[in-house]
């Protein structure tokens, strides 16, 4: 007696594996179309700017001539901002992970910091930008400085620089520390000389990131009234400034053809800048990564 | 040899006692948690400004616009110089016009990429596709709005004739391409977290591939997914430069998607780059609307949150 009779088994199949691989090929057309519009955004910004970008571009102020606009002072102003956003984040960052994870008990004022921190994160950075507007520039009086704008950005990407700070402290054994503590170390010890370099590869690729997306923002900066075309590089921390999407921003937004290869040209070392800045976490976390 | 093992304890006693005496190192170890909690504090401290901020200049905002008016008005007219109107709701329907677009856009594509990289692709294919999809998620919001205005608007006029320069059509589909890798990753990870013992339980019954992944795995992870989803909404809403440069700034009631729109992050932009006096109505209608916007992220990130807690499947 045949219990399982094949040919019926395949005639009940038949369509259910079609259906499989239709929408196998579906799912793949999905995932091609996401990776496909990334290759045209790419190609079409470098087919747009290549031609604008010369030794001139790069030695210019902006200007209303789209043959003289150049990026000498978005590029500095830009430089000049990470320049406040880094240390200042990557300090409140790290303090904050470190707080949470070695020291904080678990209570309510932890989790309230927790859900905090989380919540923080979801807040559309232009809010950013309108805190940024009336804490920095009114009230502490910085004006449309590089501190004013490093400080509202740093505020935007701690929750980013804490988490990530958070995940790589967590990955940290235990014993790790045990070890530390059974040698006679004190508890910063052990912070500073076990816990803290083990976890920096972790933290700096998690920093570069959220820097990285600091360095993309426009929002907030349009919100704090950064100027966008100066003919000037700043010369302090509480010197007037623009930055690179700002001045793309501008260049887009104007009506002549020949400021969009100008604005993409802008993108084309924006996005230099941001390749530049991801290569070199993705470096440090397959160089240093351990595991444990 | 007694007395001198004896000698030895004696003095690492003494060492531990001195070492525990020594100012400076004590001083820290108080010191340093302190200095720690206020670090941490900061971030309560911006949530307090932020909310501080936005209710301070809302009330100032609402001293000279009545709160009905604001909240039920369908006009939004604040440069008309004799009588400004401020009702709210054409910034809102213009910010749901360009969200809804976006979410057509990004959750089919975002949940079968999502699909193909955890129950399709081969670990090879996810370790090469993943980082891709991180770099399309790092474009800056300036650039995907360039790409909107100088090529999908050209593109769509060619297709929709009457379609106007600045539209929320444009906007939407590229704010869609925005979030996609988000809800992409996000449910990836949420339908990776799936045990592989319920597909191979649902295999060994004789499903197919796709069978398992639409009436297994996409149900188990069904909490990740839409909380991804809201997640990614928020966003969209909360979107500024990709909507500031390609969705125009006329506030318009209707359900028109092919004329110039504004949402409420634009007009925030419009005020801030034109300049606006300090202590005008208008300077302080930025706040309101800002406040708005507030509350609509607030809102869904909560739900977002409630969701992937309350409706957990856990194994």
């Amino acid at each position: 007696m045949k219990y399982i009779d094949n040919t019926d088994v395949m005639k009940r199949m038949k369509s259910r594996l079609k259906m499989n691989k239709v929408w196998k090929s579906i799912f793949l057309i999905a995932t091609g179309l996401a990776l496909l519009t990334l290759v045209i955004l790419l190609a079409r910004i470098i087919t747009q700017g290549a031609g604008y970008l010369n030794w001139d571009f790069f030695n210019n102020f902006g200007s209303r001539f789209p043959e003289k606009a150049g990026i000498k002072a978005a590029l500095i102003g830009s430089v000049y901002l990470m320049l406040v956003i880094a240390p200042v984040s990557i300090i409140l960052g790290v303090g904050t992970a470190i707080y949470l994870e070695e020291y904080a008990k678990k209570n309510k004022f932890t989790s309230f910091i927790q859900m905090n921190i989380s919540n923080l994160a979801g807040v559309p950075s232009i809010v950013f930008g309108l805190l940024g507007l009336t804490i920095f520039v009114r009230m502490f009086l910085l004006g449309k400085s590089i501190l004013a704008a490093g400080f509202t950005m740093s505020l935007l990407i701690l929750p980013v620089i804490i988490v990530a700070a958070q995940e790589a402290i967590r990955a940290v054994p235990k014993e790790q520390r045990e070890a530390s503590y059974g040698m006679g170390a004190t508890k910063w010890q052990t912070i500073t000389r076990v816990v803290l370099p083990a976890a920096v590869p972790g933290i700096l690729t998690g920093s570069i990131l959220a820097l990285s997306r600091a360095v993309g923002e426009t929002a907030p900066l349009v919100v704090l009234g950064i100027p966008v075309i100066l003919q000037f590089l700043p010369d302090g921390l509480l010197s007037q400034f623009t930055t690179l999407p700002l001045q793309i921003y501008d260049w887009a937004k104007r009506p002549q053809e020949e400021f969009q290869f100008v604005a993409a040209a802008g993108i084309i070392v924006l996005m230099i800048f941001l390749i530049l800045m991801n290569s070199i976490a993705i470096m440090i976390r397959n160089k240093f990564q351990k595991r444990y | 040899m007694a007395s001198q093992g004896l000698e030895k304890k004696h003095s690492i006693q003494d060492m531990i006692a001195q070492s525990r005496n020594k100012k400076g190192k004590k001083f820290i170890e108080k010191c340093m948690p302190i200095i720690l909690v206020i670090t941490a504090l900061i971030s309560v401290l911006t949530t307090i400004g932020i909310v501080m901020t936005l209710i301070f200049e809302t009330f100032e905002f609402f001293q000279r616009v009545s709160i009905t008016d604001y909240l039920f008005g369908t006009e939004w007219l604040p440069f008309s110089g004799s009588e400004p109107l401020y009702g709210v709701l054409p910034l809102i329907l213009g910010t749901l016009k360009v969200s809804v677009i976006a979410a057509c856009v990004a959750v089919p594509l975002g949940i079968a990429v999502a699909i193909y990289l955890s129950e399709y692709a081969s670990d090879k294919t996810r370790r090469i596709i993943k980082p891709i999809l991180e770099v399309l998620a790092g474009v800056p919001t300036i650039v995907y709005g360039f790409f909107a205005l100088t090529f999908v608007t050209p593109i769509l006029q060619e297709l929709i004739p009457s379609l106007k320069i600045f539209n929320a059509l444009s906007p939407g589909i590229v704010v869609g391409i925005m979030i996609l890798p988000m809800i992409a990753s996000l449910s990836e990870d949420a339908m990776s977290s799936v045990p592989n013992s319920i597909r191979e339980g649902a295999l060994a019954l004789g499903a197919t591939k796709l069978e398992v992944s639409l009436k297994v795995v996409l149900p188990a992870a069904l909490s990740g997914i839409i909380a991804s989803v809201v997640l990614a909404v928020s966003r969209a809403i909360g979107e500024t430069m990709i909507v500031s440069l390609a969705g125009g700034a006329t506030p318009t009631f209707d359900m028109n998607v092919t004329g110039s729109i504004q949402t409420m992050t634009a007009y925030i932009v419009q005020v801030s780059s034109g300049d606006a006096g300090y202590g005008t109505t208008i300077y302080y209608s930025i706040y309101a609307v800002g406040f708005t916007l507030f509350v609509f992220t607030l809102l869904m990130n909560l739900l977002a949150q409630f969701i992937s807690k309350r409706f957990r499947e856990e194994y």
